[in-house]
Order: C-alpha cells, then sequence, then structure tokens
C-alpha cells in the first residue's frame, strides 16, 4: 500500500462511499444545538447515536455568583429538555465534570486517537492533539450528526507544519502556535488538515499539545493533529472513557502515526528555536509579535483599523502597554498545566493595583484538581478571582466582560473586536505571560519574571 | 430550503478582509433559541459606527454582499448565515471565504461565491451597479457585462438548485450507514456509562 499521512488513515477508515464521513463522537452545547435539536422534532426525527453523543453547558454558564439573565435561563433548560427528551448524557452546570467541552473530552478520556469527532464548536480542533481527526460544525450539520452520525464531506487537503528546533526558555505552545499563525496568516491553512509534527511537538505535554491544535482554525485549518505516542497514551491510560483492554488499543493506536514516506500537498518549516513569547497586538490572530517587539507599521487597511480599535502606535514597544484586566482561562489554556504555570509566576507576588485579574478554570475537575494543589490559594492571595468552569470572557456570552476601552491579557483564543465585551481591547498570550502582566501592569516578558 | 438558481440585483460592498462571525454577529444574541429573526441583529456594532458602508442608502435592499478575503473566520456560529439571510442577502461574493462559513451558507439557501481578486474588486468598486450569478452556468456577471465562471462543490450545487434537504438525502443511504456500524466501527467510548 502506498505510504499514507495519519489523516488519510483517520479518513479512510471513516469514509462510507466518496462523500459521507461516519462520526465517532458528538460533543454537544447549549448554544448551537437548541435550532438542531428543534428540527429533529419538527422532522419527526429520532437522534441515531445517544451512546456516541454528549453534551455540557459551557458558553453561557455564570463562572461566578449571581444567577444567569432570563434567555440564558431558557437557553440552559432548553439543553437540559433536549438532551433528556433525546436520551443523550449532559453535564450540567453543578456537575462534578461540567466543564469547557473541548476540556473534558480528553479528561474524560472520550477524546482517543484514531476517532472522527465533531462540535457545533470551531475550536473542536482540540481534540486532535490526541490523534483524532476532529473539527467544528455549524447548527445545520449538528442536526445531520443528530440523525445520521455522519457528515457529508469533501476529502480536505494535507499540510505539514514542521517544527525545527527547541523551545526556548519561558516559550511555551502558545507561543509556538501565536508564531506559527504569525507566519502563515490567518487564513495560510484554509481548506488544510495540518499535522503538527517535529522535535518541539514531541516533547510537549498532552495538554500543551491540546494547546496547539485548539488554534488550528486560527490559522484557518480545518483540523489540526499529533501522532499519538507514548505521551498521548500515558495522558488516556485510566481515564474513564477509555476501551477496557487498554493495551490492545495503544497497538491499534501506534499504526496511526504518518508513514515515513507520505506526502502532503503543502509543507511549512517553523523555526522554533528563533520564537521568543509572542503577544498579539492586533483584532485578528495572525496580527502578532514577539514581547521584545514593538507595535509595527501597517501594512493595510486592516492593519490600520486594528491599530486605531487597539488605540495603539506604530513603534511602542510591546512591554510599554499597560492593562486593565487579565483573563486566564479557556479551551486553549484553561487546563491544570497553565493553572500551575501561571501560579508559578504569581507566587510570592501580587497583582497590580491598577489591574483586575481572574482565573477560570477549564472545567470543574480542573477546578478541583487546582484547589487540590493549593494552586486556588496562590492566586486569591496574589489577588486574582477565582471562578467557576466555562468558557467566560473567552467570549463573553456570561457577565464577565470588558467595559469599551478595557484593556487585556487575555490566554484565550481571540483577539478579534468586541470578542471579550463591546469596546473591548484583547491582547493573547500565554498563561505565565499572562500572570506577568497581572504583577506588573503591562505586556511583560516574563523571561525577566523568572528569571530574577 | 428554497431553490437557488439565479441572483441578479445590486451590490452592496464591505471592503473588509477577515470580517469574522463575531462581527456579523456578536455573542449577546447567540443566547436566542430561535432560527430566525437574526437579521436585525447583523453587524451589530458596525452599523452603529459612524460611516460604516452597509449603512449607505444606496446598499439597502441589496441581495448581493461583495467583501475581502478571509470572509467568514473565527468561530462555527451559523447564526452568521442566519443574520446574512435573514437581513435580506441571497449571496455572498468574496476572494475566499472560512471553510465552515461557507459550508453553513450551503446549508440554508445562502450562496457563497468565490471569485479571483480582480472580479471582487470590479463588484467592490461600481457598488451598488447590479450583477447576476447564476448558479446553473456557474457564471458571475459583472457591471461591465464581463462574465466571470465560478466553482462550488456539485452536490452543494445540486442540492442548491433542487433546495434539497441534506439529511433527507443522507437518510436514503442508511442501509450504507448501518453496514459499516455493522462491519467497521470501533469499540468507541459509550457515552452513556462513562
Ligand atoms: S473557551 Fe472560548 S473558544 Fe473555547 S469553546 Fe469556549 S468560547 Fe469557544
Amino acid at each position: 500500500m502506498a505510504p499514507r499521512t495519519m489523516f488519510e488513515k483517520v479518513w479512510a477508515d471513516h469514509a462510507i462511499g466518496d462523500d459521507l464521513l461516519y462520526i465517532d463522537l458528538h460533543l454537544v452545547h447549549e448554544v448551537t444545538s437548541p435550532q438542531a435539536f428543534e428540527g429533529l422534532r419538527l422532522a419527526g426525527r429520532p437522534l441515531r447515536r445517544p451512546d456516541r453523543t454528549l453534551a455540557t453547558a459551557d458558553h453561557n454558564v455564570p463562572t461566578g455568583p449571581g444567577q444567569p439573565d432570563e434567555l440564558s435561563r431558557a437557553q440552559l433548560a432548553a439543553l437540559k429538555r433536549n438532551c433528556e427528551q433525546f436520551g443523550v448524557p449532559l453535564y450540567a452546570l453543578g456537575h462534578a465534570r461540567q466543564g469547557i467541552v473541548h476540556v473534558i473530552g480528553p479528561e474524560l478520556g472520550v477524546t482517543q486517537p484514531g476517532m472522527t469527532i465533531v462540535c457545533g464548536d470551531s475550536h473542536t480542533s482540540t481534540h486532535g492533539a490526541l490523534g483524532a481527526l476532529a473539527f467544528g460544525i455549524g447548527t445545520s450539520e449538528v442536526e445531520h450528526v443528530l440523525a445520521t452520525q455522519t457528515l457529508t464531506q469533501r476529502r480536505p487537503k494535507t499540510m505539514l507544519i514542521s517544527y525545527q528546533g527547541a523551545l526556548g526558555i519561558g516559550c511555551t505552545a502558545k507561543d509556538l502556535i501565536l508564531g506559527t499563525i504569525a507566519q502563515i496568516g490567518t487564513d495560510g491553512a484554509g481548506g488544510h488538515v495540518v499535522e503538527y509534527a517535529g522535535e518541539a511537538i514531541r516533547a510537549l505535554s498532552m495538554e500543551a499539545r491540546m494547546t496547539v491544535a485548539n488554534m488550528s482554525i486560527e490559522a484557518g485549518a480545518k483540523a489540526g493533529m499529533i501522532a499519538p505516542d507514548e505521551t498521548t497514551f500515558a495522558y488516556l491510560e485510566g481515564r474513564p472513557g477509555v476501551p477496557p483492554d487498554f493495551a490492545a488499543a495503544v497497538q491499534r493506536w501506534r499504526t496511526l502515526a504518518s508513514d515515513p514516506d507520505a506526502g502532503y500537498d503543502h509543507t511549512i518549516v517553523v523555526d522554533v528555536p528563533a520564537l521568543a513569547p509572542q503577544v498579539s497586538w492586533g483584532t485578528n490572530p495572525g496580527q502578532v509579535v514577539p514581547i521584545t517587539g514593538s507595535v509595527p507599521e501597517p501594512r493595510d487597511d486592516s492593519d490600520q483599523r486594528a491599530l486605531a480599535y487597539m488605540d495603539l502606535r506604530a513603534g511602542t514597544p510591546m512591554q510599554e502597554i499597560a492593562v486593565d484586566r487579565v483573563f486566564l482561562g479557556s479551551c486553549t489554556n484553561g487546563r491544570i498545566e497553565d493553572l500551575r504555570a501561571a501560579a508559578e509566576v504569581v507566587r510570592g507576588r501580587r497583582v497590580a493595583a491598577t489591574v483586575s485579574a481572574m482565573v477560570v478554570p477549564g472545567s470543574a475537575h480542573v477546578k478541583a484538581e487546582a484547589e487540590r494543589e493549593g494552586l486556588d490559594e496562590v492566586f486569591r492571595s496574589a489577588g486574582f478571582d477565582w471562578r467557576g468552569a466555562g468558557c467566560s470572557m473567552c467570549l463573553g456570552m456570561n457577565p464577565d466582560i470588558l467595559a469599551p476601552g478595557e484593556r487585556c491579557a487575555s490566554t484565550s483564543n481571540r483577539n478579534f473586536e468586541g470578542r471579550q465585551g463591546r469596546g473591548g481591547r484583547t491582547h493573547l498570550l500565554s498563561p505565565a505571560m499572562a500572570a506577568a502582566a497581572a504583577v506588573t501592569g503591562r505586556l511583560t516578558d516574563v523571561r525577566e519574571l523568572v528569571g530574577s | 430550503m428554497k431553490p437557488v438558481r439565479v441572483i441578479s440585483g445590486n451590490v452592496a460592498a464591505l471592503d473588509r478582509a477577515d470580517v469574522d462571525t463575531d462581527q456579523i454577529i456578536p455573542k449577546q444574541f447567540l443566547k436566542r433559541i430561535e432560527r430566525s429573526g437574526f437579521g436585525e441583529y447583523l453587524f451589530w456594532d458596525w452599523f452603529r459606527e459612524p460611516g460604516f458602508p452597509l449603512n449607505r442608502i444606496e446598499f439597502h435592499g441589496a441581495p448581493i454582499l461583495a467583501a475581502g478575503r478571509n470572509f467568514g473566520s473565527g468561530s462555527s456560529r451559523e447564526h452568521a448565515p442566519w443574520a446574512l439571510q435573514d437581513y435580506g442577502y441571497e449571496a455572498i461574493v468574496a476572494p475566499s471565504f472560512s471553510d465552515i462559513f461557507r459550508s453553513n451558507c450551503t446549508k440554508i439557501g445562502l450562496l457563497p461565491v468565490e471569485l479571483p481578486e480582480d472580479a471582487v474588486r470590479e463588484l467592490l468598486d461600481r457598488a451598488p451597479d447590479a450583477a447576476t450569478i447564476d448558479l446553473e452556468r456557474l457564471i458571475v456577471t459583472l457591471p461591465s457585462g464581463r462574465e466571470v465562471a465560478f466553482e462550488i462543490e456539485a452536490d452543494a450545487r445540486e442540492r442548491l438548485l433542487n433546495g434539497w434537504d441534506e439529511i433527507a438525502l443522507t437518510e436514503q443511504r442508511i442501509v450504507e450507514i448501518e453496514r459499516y456500524e455493522a462491519e467497521r466501527e470501533r469499540d468507541g467510548p459509550n457515552t452513556l456509562t462513562v
């Protein structure tokens, strides 16, 4: 047989004819599903595979005290009603396993190598970190999967992003992926399934790999995948969702990696040692510079508009930019290792008087784990707000939003205009960098803090 | 879904690249559980900015929206195409679209048309001058009269031309799906017993 990429193997395993793809796992949340369930009801269709469907409430849940508004309550109630009616297991608010859909999949071990996974959410690419083919879909497609457990799909193209060399001190998976998007652009991987490979990827922990795969969509990719290896198997072992015969599953998963001579439609090389910690300056995730750099000269109308929206002037050193808020959380950087990395910087320091900072764990499980380790105390005593699990200020559907004009150092994935609140200004960065910004009150090269 | 064949009429111009779905329909409107009525929230913040191009009176009522590259990037929210369609657009023309947005459009009968930069430039520069999009012939006639070909997946075109329900089409292949489940399905995680 001709050599095949990991993507090609998973695709072939799930193709029905040349245009249907079988879906192994369908993750559901409150915001993009109500119209799909309603569609099933109107057509009198059953849900084909409740045993391959899992729901949680994350986008629109409160993470602090106080009740959700009436519309939000109605949306959460609709999810509950729909899951009951169609027999879908639901991890609702208050459940010990509730959390951001892309955090709980891997955490439960229901995300496994070689699977096809979809969700009505663009960051579904996160699950590709374990060697699954995982991508976001719209509500019509959610309904299609609920009804048929398949999707009509045309085979995407393939792209290899090859990371050469190792990450420097103070640089993380977030810097790797932000640097990549800055290099190839927000549509640089459009129409492609990306495979991330190379020394720097192999060296990443499982959770750090999720940060990389998570932001595939920010480069326009259909999905992002990382070949499963010992790191993956060790992460999965013992989790509730894994196959009972784990050893046999590992044997099967070992065959998934791309064959040595497999070809890709495109290949991109990233020079990893050249990367400093990264931070975004503009209003799309490709507008990124090293923290040691300055706000760049605008090259086009988009850049001009971004500078005006962000209230920045070309030439200003990034480290002189003061922030009002710090948000630590999201499906990109809301896992336990992210909280540990931030706590490491925060320990023994205090949040600057001019800054309001919050930590929102990615899941109830992450929150409990952090509290077991005493991280909540580290954050609280430094002046951080310690919250419940959810998407929170990553998209600001709940009351956690920026006020107009406020500037935020955020570990999330999108710096679009108004993403974190109308008129709010977002700078994307890693958890350690967010922690550094919280204690100094401005964008800061974390290497200066941890070095001292 | 209503069949789509020929869309003809004025062009509204939004000469911006990377228009993301957060701009098309901001998050505060995603709390609604209905599928209709999103048009009044379209470009909510941008419509409130002085000088926003789509506020220009000559663009009102245009069935075709022309925009810059990477239109519809970001979130997978289908609320974005719902809002564009509910507002009155029948087709969006751009040099490129994000994958999810493009696919979402074809599911609801909003036609995404990818044209070369120079053709989109003509539409943007001459807007509101009218254009015609013919899905049967896969041809756009620009205001100058020049005809430009475009491509769309054959199955999506067929569905759009006939207004077919995609789920009903797949249901006709239920035997194939059952055979897959019987022969090739792996022991995946059972979400009911985790
Ligand atoms: S954390 Fe943000 S990006 Fe992730 S699923 Fe929630 S809203 Fe989407």
